[in-house]
């Protein structure tokens, strides 16, 4: 790759020379992939009130140009608040607009986060390791291994402990590796003592072990042949539908019984669970179905010969339906490989078509406490019960926020749903990230706001903020808030 | 292109920037006059810095040829005093422009007490018998502590520097706030003096060559620093002594009347009557 070239910025009379990464002097331009681009201290929503899905007419989605949005209504978010201007203190902006007649306030902050992390879910059935299996980045542990839940697999990463509670190298690589993937960034991590290497993008498919996982998987094993045994009745005697966590046989199976399809004297290795349901086929890996697996015979016991027969078609797939295989049984009963037909062919098609693209979803997860709710007001303790009470709304980045029950401020935000770039760090190490408490005037003043710090929208210096328009959340929305009229 | 622009701020305050120049000004008395008085003078400020700006940039010496500008004067005098020590007269800039300003707002209309704030350097006008009290604030917000200037006072000029302004920093220091006779003057001590707040040859404080980070910066080869870890409170008492020894030395000859250094969490003060220090441990979320 040749190196990109400098570019002249022509924004203000100093004129910089800009090399590829870097920002001028006035640190609001700068070199992205050989473009000028604007660096914005502050990013404004326009908000469209509700979603909008575009209309698939005749000429199809290409035709929708995304213009017929409600942009009418800004909401000030807090990326880049902090670092605006020096005097805005306590809270950078704290600022006010009528909304359907009633006066809102946004207090914008960008707090500083040294209890929060990430949680990840990986659309994949492949094994990246095993529950409480240390993930580590750059030879640091950053985190481990959750519970899987249907499809996936949870990762929790970061948190206090990672960050101060360990040594310097494990905080900072801890730090580095949530703002890369809070800022939707990939993160390669090597999980457990096996050391399956992840590499997990926000929005975009993990790739384990070097390969792209392509889909989540339609159900487990057992799902699959309730789903999928009616098209495969008359074109195969046996299915096996492999997967790490629930095998399943379809002339066991509730489902192949309901169809009355006969027992083939099928012998599968593993743990028996209900009819037609095996545990443990193999071990966990990035093979069959999250199996260790690349040929599926080798969990096949011998047939049982008083009831297997001669010219049996098997058929064999894993959860996606991306790998398969069709076997006819030879007159020794051995499985072997053969042209599969059409209509069996079809069926892998369609559970491959019924899985769902996998992805990486990063949700950020941290706890607004101390100084961060100062800011908001004098008396922090009624910011969080005002929350509590639905007459506070909270938004990261603009984007929605869940509010864990219990104590405390402590929000879960999809960052994908948040402008890009919302994140920083400091050197403690801990997050920074964008946190917008929204309410009535009349209620911000009840809580001990910064009344003397309130400035209508108009005010805030919005030629040089950034824009973007939004179809998503809408943290002005009047069904966010618990009050009944203005 | 993008011209200067101005608009009201909340609480009578101007707000003029131009490429990367940020003032917010305030003025107590005839405020239109003095405000339509600096939108004048700083239609041209950047145009003026930018027709010397390549001499400007090169490290100051005593036989450099002095400039032509009026600002650039004005950087020429704040720095010349201390080019013992690397420096070059754009650690003066931001406070010659809010010096600058000033100076066009009081001449224009008379006012009690005013003030430029250019990214935390900040020029002071003060009218007999007034006072000003300004907050010394952290990065994040948290106060560190409290100066009261009363016209009495030879003290018209407050300046900030260290690793977190928006220029890069030789040394390790948080912040640096010093008080000085006019604006430039506080620019280019506070800057020396943050960059005294050092430890050579430390482990846990990353360096790289200031062109490699910013091929424009007046800095050139010398080493910046990128990163400082957790220093030991000996460490960090160390280093705050080697920034005190250079601010003593800048109050004994007049440079400054009074600064404060800060630390990761320590902090240091030279001329504690100008200047108190509020001791708050910084709360994070």
């Amino acid at each position: 790759m040749t190196k990109p070239e400098k570019i002249r910025c022509d924004a203000c009379p100093v004129l910089c020379y800009i090399a590829e990464g870097k920002t001028g002097a006035c640190d609001r331009y700068a070199n992205h992939d050989g473009d000028l681009v604007r660096l914005d201290a502050l990013t404004i929503l326009e908000n469209a009130a509700q979603p909008l899905v575009p209309f698939l007419g005749e000429g199809g989605a290409a035709d929708w140009d995304g213009t017929i949005l409600r942009a009418d209504r800004p909401f000030v978010t807090a990326v880049g608040a902090g670092t605006t201007y020096p005097d805005y203190k306590p809270a950078p902006f704290i600022v006010s607009q009528q909304v359907e007649g009633v006066d809102m306030v946004t207090v914008v902050t960008e707090g500083i986060f040294s209890y929060c992390g990430v949680k990840v879910k990986i659309d994949t059935d492949r094994h990246i390791g095993h529950e409480r299996d240390i993930v580590r980045v750059d030879g640091e542990p950053i985190g481990h291994v959750m519970t899987s839940e249907y499809g996936s697999k949870m990762l929790s990463l970061g948190g206090v402990e990672h960050l101060t509670g360990g040594t310097k190298k494990e905080g900072r690589a801890t730090c580095d590796a949530l703002l890369r993937l809070c800022n939707r960034e990939p993160v390669e991590m090597l999980i457990g003592d096996e050391e399956i290497a992840v590499i997990v993008q926000a929005g975009h498919a993990p790739i384990i072990n070097g390969g792209e996982e392509r889909l989540m998987r339609v159900g487990c094993g057992s799902a699959s042949i309730g789903m999928f045994a009616k098209q495969w009745l008359g074109h195969a005697d046996e299915v096996v539908v492999v997967d790490d966590h629930i095998t399943g046989v379809l002339s066991e199976h509730q489902a192949g019984k309901l169809l009355e399809i006969p027992p083939t004297g099928i012998k599968i290795k593993g743990r028996r669970s209900t009819p037609g349901r095996y545990f443990q086929v193999a071990a966990p890996g990035t093979g069959w179905g999250g199996t260790d697996i690349t040929d599926p015979l080798t969990i096949l016991g011998p047939f049982k010969s008083n009831v297997a027969w001669e010219g049996l078609r098997l058929l064999m797939v894993s959860t996606t339906g991306e790998q398969f295989a069709y076997y006819v049984l030879d007159a020794n009963l051995i499985p072997q490989p053969a042209d599969m037909p059409d209509p069996l062919k079809r069926s892998t098609d369609i559970i491959a078509e019924n899985c769902e693209p996998s992805v990486c979803s990063v949700l950020f997860m941290g706890g607004a406490g101390g100084s961060l709710r100062a800011g908001v007001t004098e008396n922090p303790v009624r910011l969080t019960r005002s929350v509590k009470a639905s007459l506070a709304h909270v938004s990261c980045g603009g984007a929605e926020a869940y509010v864990w029950p219990g104590g405390g401020i402590t929000v879960m935000v999809d960052v994908m749903a948040m402008p890009t770039g919302s994140f920083g760090y400091v050197p403690t190490p801990a997050l920074v990230a964008p946190v917008e408490f929204t309410m009535r005037l009349s209620d911000y003043a009840t809580l001990g706001g910064h009344m003397d710090q309130v400035q209508p929208v108009d005010s805030i210096p919005q030629a040089s903020a950034r824009k973007i328009t939004t179809q998503g959340h809408d943290p002005m929305a009047r069904e966010n808030y618990r009050w009944t009229d203005g | 292109m993008m011209g200067p622009v101005a608009a009201y701020l909340p609480g009578n305050r101007l707000h003029l920037q131009h490429g990367p120049i940020d003032l917010i000004i305030g003025a107590d008395g005839d405020r239109d006059v003095a405000f339509a008085a600096a939108q004048g003078r700083f239609s041209s400020i950047l145009d003026e810095l930018v027709a010397e700006l390549a001499a400007l940039r090169l490290p100051m010496g005593a036989d450099v040829a002095r400039p032509m500008g009026a600002i650039a004067r004005r950087m020429d005098r704040a720095t010349r005093p201390l080019s013992d020590h690397f420096v070059t007269r754009m650690a003066a800039v931001a406070g010659a422009v809010a010096d600058t300003i000033l100076q066009s707002m009081v001449q224009a209309a008379p006012l009690t007490r005013a003030y430029v704030n250019n990214g935390g350097d900040i020029a002071l006008h003060l009218a007999k018998n007034q006072s000003l009290t300004l907050a010394i604030s952290g990065h994040y917000g948290a106060q560190l502590g409290r100066a009261t200037i009363h016209h009495s006072d030879r003290v018209r000029g407050i300046a900030t520097s260290g690793r977190h302004g928006r220029s890069h920093s030789l040394g390790i220091a948080c912040s640096v706030t010093v008080l000085a006779q006019n604006a430039a003057s506080a620019d280019g001590a506070a800057t020396l003096i943050a960059n005294a707040v050092d430890l050579p040859d430390h482990p846990a404080i990353i360096r790289r060559p200031a062109c490699d980070l910013d091929d424009m910066s007046d800095l050139g080869a010398q080493p910046v620093v990128t990163r400082c870890g957790p220093l030991s409170l000996h460490d960090i008492e160390t280093a705050l002594d080697h920034g005190h020894r250079r601010a003593a030395e800048y109050v004994r000859t007049g440079q400054i009347s009074a600064a404060a250094l800060f630390l990761q969490g320590q902090s240091c003060v030279l001329n504690p009557d100008a200047l108190t220090l509020t001791n708050r441990i910084p709360a994070h979320a």
